[in-house]
């Protein structure tokens, strides 16, 4: 009977879709729309096949759900990939801008492959993880198997959904130019959807718990799902022109905008980039480790001050614009104090390791979430620094803000995930070990090295351009023109693309790696690893 | 008097109030006596039920102290 229901739905969508895209005011809302109507229809002959078949539904409460999360890991994994490579194509594109192809314009130029590498990697790349790891680590650690049963499997595909609808509508010219926050009115509603199905999944299995406590990770990744989900829904406040169209209006306009965009931009990193991560943090590294976390009570403290602070910061981009001076200062100060919590995360993150320093040698897995700890507290030093307003009068608008935020994301998002799923997947697919440790310590070295060419020339010359555009001569004139500095930068530039290409090279390992641990039995590895020499 | 103003002055005065004594609230309640204890027992649930779901709920070390 269900499945009438649901076979009435999709047909349902599946029509009005077609609908939609005959009458498609865009190319953009057009290939939207025939997406939406292969995917109901690819559906719709999904659960046809299945109608009136005899179900196979053994009783599965005595086991965790972990199908989903294999999903999650995949997904991480390979949108990871795209979104490095985006990545890495658009930094060569900036040094050498004959790469935006004269026969690819409108479509593959940086423009419009920005959002998309950004996209990629926060929401495809980071999303997954955020979903798939808070999936792993609400079950362990409340002894519950997951909510909802497959309402999970609508999450993990609704929000594919959401990335290849972003994606391409960015290449095609559907944004609201709002960063990070580029979809149009229709994915921002979908995504709304989804995003509820994960909260009630997320809180659904907190509520069913069989531990009387909920762990910290847990409250890390509960704050992370209701602010986005609030910061959304305030952000994407808009009016469709048509509804057979992509563009849309604001519902505010100016300054409020302005404020509201920035309050959503910097809540991003707040809590989606970091809460959520952190939830990660407080269950991954305790279980590498295979030690507590060092102090309980300093994680909750942690969590609080954090909640508390990080939902100011947001006014520090707005410095010298047309937002009145006491919200620009009170963003200022927030970010400052916000060292305090960040360094009390930190140090309970790497005092976690306290009395098992040896592993750092042993486990290349434990070094990559070091690491990750460690770029954690070199970026929330460099970001409330470049908060203040005498420095921010320097670093903004030039590459200082890119190298701050890729040392924060390459390092502290990136490295973290990769030691997440270095963790989870001999765990999900029962495998005795990984494939290859030395490989880990190529990707961890190959990342490493990247992050430090990409920050390192980002410093020379964010600081570099920075000082070329104040520079004035005798009489008060600017020396330098903006292509003057453009000729400048140059060799940062290509630096910067090698990193990279460093970057990416270690991700592409790290696939082959779990791959291989999946496919291959861990008695491989033995038989092949050198004889200890004695 | 305007809304603007209103929810400035009350945001800037009890409300401020209210998140600060909330946030010492906690910090306090995070060092009552005995919390050490229960800490230490809570910050071990990463290393249970790794594999499967509990059959029942757990009890908390407060329980086990009131029932022996």
């Amino acid at each position: 009977m269900q499945n009438y229901v649901k076979l009435i739905v999709l047909g349902l969508i599946t029509f009005f879709a077609l609908i939609c895209a005959n009458y498609a005011r865009d190319l953009a809302y057009l290939v939207n729309a025939l997406t939406i109507a292969l995917v109901a229809f690819g559906l719709f002959i999904w659960v046809l096949r299945r109608t009136d078949e005899p179900v196979y539904a053994p009783d599965l409460s005595g086991e965790y759900m972990d199908g989903v999360i294999r999903a999650g890991v995949i997904a991480t994994a390979l949108w990871g990939v795209v979104g490095f490579l985006a990545g890495t194509f658009i930094a060569f594109q900036l040094a050498f801008p004959q790469l935006n192809f004269e026969w690819s314009q409108g479509f593959l130029n940086f423009g419009r492959l920005r959002p998309l590498h950004t996209s990629a990697v926060i929401f495809a790349f980071g999303g997954n993880a955020l979903i798939a790891t808070s999936f792993y680590v609400v079950q362990r650690t409340t002894a519950a198997r997951l909510w909802g049963g497959n309402l999970a499997w609508f999450v993990f595909w609704g929000f594919q959904l959401v990335i290849v609808l972003a994606a391409t509508g960015y290449l095609l010219g559907a944004t609201q130019g709002k960063e990070y926050a580029e979809p149009e009115w229709y994915v921002d509603w979908w995504l709304t959807i989804v995003w509820l199905a994960y909260l009630a999944i997320f809180v659904g299995t907190l509520v069913k718990r069989k531990e009387p406590h909920i762990y910290v990770a847990n409250w890390f990744y509960l704050s992370f799902i209701i602010t986005v989900a609030m910061l959304h829904v305030f952000n994407n406040l808009s009016i469709p022109v048509s509804v057979f169209g992509s563009k849309s209006v604001q519902v505010f306009s100016g300054v409020q905008d302005a404020m509201t965009q920035w309050w959503y931009g910097h809540n991003a990193v707040g809590f989606f980039l970091t809460a959520g991560f952190l939830g990660m943090m407080y269950y991954f590294v305790p279980k590498q480790a295979e030690r507590p976390v060092y102090s309980y009570k300093l994680s909750i403290i942690h969590f609080w001050a954090l909640i508390f602070i990080y939902i100011w910061a947001g006014p520090h981009h707005l410095h010298y614009t047309a937002l009145p001076d006491w919200a620009s200062t009170l963003g200022m100060v927030f970010s400052i104090v916000l060292w305090m919590p960040s360094w009390g995360g930190m140090i309970n993150g790497l005092m976690t390791l306290s009395g098992a320093w040896d592993k750092l040698r042993t486990d290349p897995v434990i070094r990559m979430m070091v690491i990750s700890i460690g770029f954690y507290g070199m970026s929330t030093f460099e970001g409330p620094m470049m908060s203040i307003r005498a420095v921010n009068s320097l670093s903004h608008y030039t590459d200082w803000t890119i190298g701050h935020v890729h040392s924060g994301a390459l390092g502290w998002n990136g490295m973290i995930t990769f030691g997440a799923l270095y963790f989870l997947v001999p765990k999900l697919w029962n495998r005795e070990r990984l494939y290859s440790l030395s490989m880990v310590s190529w990707h961890f070295w190959l990342a490493t090295i990247g992050i430090i060419l990409y920050a390192a020339s980002m410093w020379v010359t964010g600081i570099m351009e920075g000082l070329m555009w104040r520079e004035v001569d005798a009489n008060g004139f600017l020396v330098n023109s903006f292509a003057d500095t453009v000729a400048a930068k140059f060799p940062m530039y290509v630096v910067r693309g090698l990193g990279g290409v460093l970057y990416i090279t270690g991700a592409i390992i790290m696939c082959y790696n779990l791959y291989m641990t999946v496919r291959r039995s861990p008695a491989v590895q033995s038989s092949h690893s050198a004889v200890p020499a004695e | 008097m305007e809304t603007y103003s209103l929810l400035r002055q009350f945001a800037d005065s009890w409300m401020l109030l209210a998140l600060f004594a909330f946030f010492i609230g906690v910090v306090i309640w995070v060092m009552r006596p005995g919390s050490s204890k229960t800490y230490a027992d809570v910050a071990d649930i990463p290393f249970r039920n790794e594999d499967t779901p509990a059959k029942e709920r757990r009890k908390t070390s407060q329980e086990d102290v009131k029932n022996g």
